[in-house]
């Protein structure tokens, strides 16, 4: 169906009401409205069609604003290591400040007992067949989790580098982590990805002897698509990077206007 | 597959606004660079227009090519891609227009 996500048709017949139908590839011009009889009349929107999950995303905002909360949204291909590098900060960084998480997957509250197990505060959204969080579905978990004044909100999407690409969750700041096992041209790949990001984590670094990865190519492609992304080099399993990226986090909660 | 979430909020969005009346055809513009496939869009559209006041209506995608403006020379170029570059070898092209994913007008019948 998604084009995008590579999981279905690109085109199609389209059968009109009135029993004539066409291919969606080519121009053509509708001379009538279908099946209807009578007048018509054009009613000028001109509205975003995302207008409603961005007035949401922009309530949640609004609440972090007035709370001081720092709120981050953590995009990745699946295991990239989204779920571990929160784990690491969290370990590194708990007890300074509050910590709030919402975890975003299609099933299972696995990685929701991962965090837990941690002893941050934590709320599992299921999307099903849904490919991303939406601004909705993290204002009714804000509202679960009623997180303090002053905390580090992490927001864990779906895995995928394509649709959450596009929806606004309210959060300060799109972290997007690339996996050095997935090769370095993944930012042209997936440009809308990146291009929205506020900052990059490039992760299980400690795995480079081992692959052809080029780590300058990769960090050239990233500039290509985003010139001012900033970008952590991180390995959670032998903690190079970790200190930089959690007192790069730690200084977002302290900075957050009041 | 985010192309079924953009069509069914478009599909809703324009159900609050024209309230009962029937629609016959929507007009969406949609940037060569906003990230969505517009077959997926109009695969989406008549499943998702089913049981509304929508349910039969045309779907008319206007699509916006995507304009780019160089930061160092300002020529300004035609983009495909967000990694296009200037002709003068400036990697940093900042958009003007290809994003665009907006309702511009529905047709609805006078009752």
């Amino acid at each position: 169906m998604c084009a995008t996500c590579g999981c279905g048709t690109t085109e199609h017949v389209h059968e009109h009401g009135d029993g004539t139908g066409h291919v969606h590839e080519h121009e053509h011009e509708h001379e009538h409205a279908h099946g209807y009889e009578g007048d018509y009349r054009i009613v000028t929107l001109e509205q975003d069609v995302l207008a409603k999950n961005d007035r949401v995303a922009a309530r949640n905002r609004a609440l972090f604003g007035a709370r001081r909360i720092a709120a981050f949204n953590f995009t990745s291909a699946p295991g990239a290591g989204k779920t571990t590098l929160l784990e690491a900060l969290i370990k590194q960084v708990g007890g300074r400040f509050p910590l709030a998480v919402i975890e975003g997957d299609q099933e299972t509250a696995r990685d929701a007992d991962r965090i837990r197990s941690t002893g941050a505060p934590v709320v599992q959204i299921n999307t099903r067949t849904g490919c991303h969080l939406d601004a909705q579905m993290v204002n009714a978990a804000v509202t679960a989790l009623d997180p303090p004044r002053g905390a580090l909100l992490l927001i864990e999407n779906v895995g995928n580098l394509v649709c959450p690409a596009l929806f606004d969750l309210g959060e300060r700041a799109k972290a997007v982590i690339l996996s050095v096992t997935e090769g370095e041209d993944k930012p042209l790949k997936y440009p809308h990805m990146f291009r929205a990001a506020g900052i990059a984590i490039l992760s299980k670094v400690d795995l480079l002897p081992h692959l052809d990865f080029d780590v300058d190519e990769c960090l050239s492609n990233i500039r290509r698509v985003n010139p001012t992304l900033r970008v952590f080099q991180v390995s959670t399993k032998k903690g190079i990077g970790l200190p930089a990226f959690c007192d790069y986090m730690a200084s977002q909660v302290a900075m957050t206007p009041a | 597959m985010h192309e079924l979430a953009i069509t069914e909020s478009m599909v809703a969005a324009v159900a609050e606004a024209v309230g009962v009346a029937r629609v016959a055809r929507v007009r969406l513009q949609v940037g060569r660079l906003a990230g969505v496939v517009p077959q997926a869009l109009q695969f989406c559209f008549e499943a998702c227009a089913r049981g509304t006041t929508l349910e039969g209506a045309a779907l008319q995608i206007d699509e916006i090519p995507a304009r780019g403006r160089c930061r160092e020379c300002g020529a300004e170029l035609t983009m495909n891609s967000f990694v296009d570059t200037c002709a003068c070898g400036c990697i940093e092209v900042e958009l003007m227009s290809g994003q665009e994913l907006r309702i511009t007008q529905v047709e609805v019948e006078v009752q």
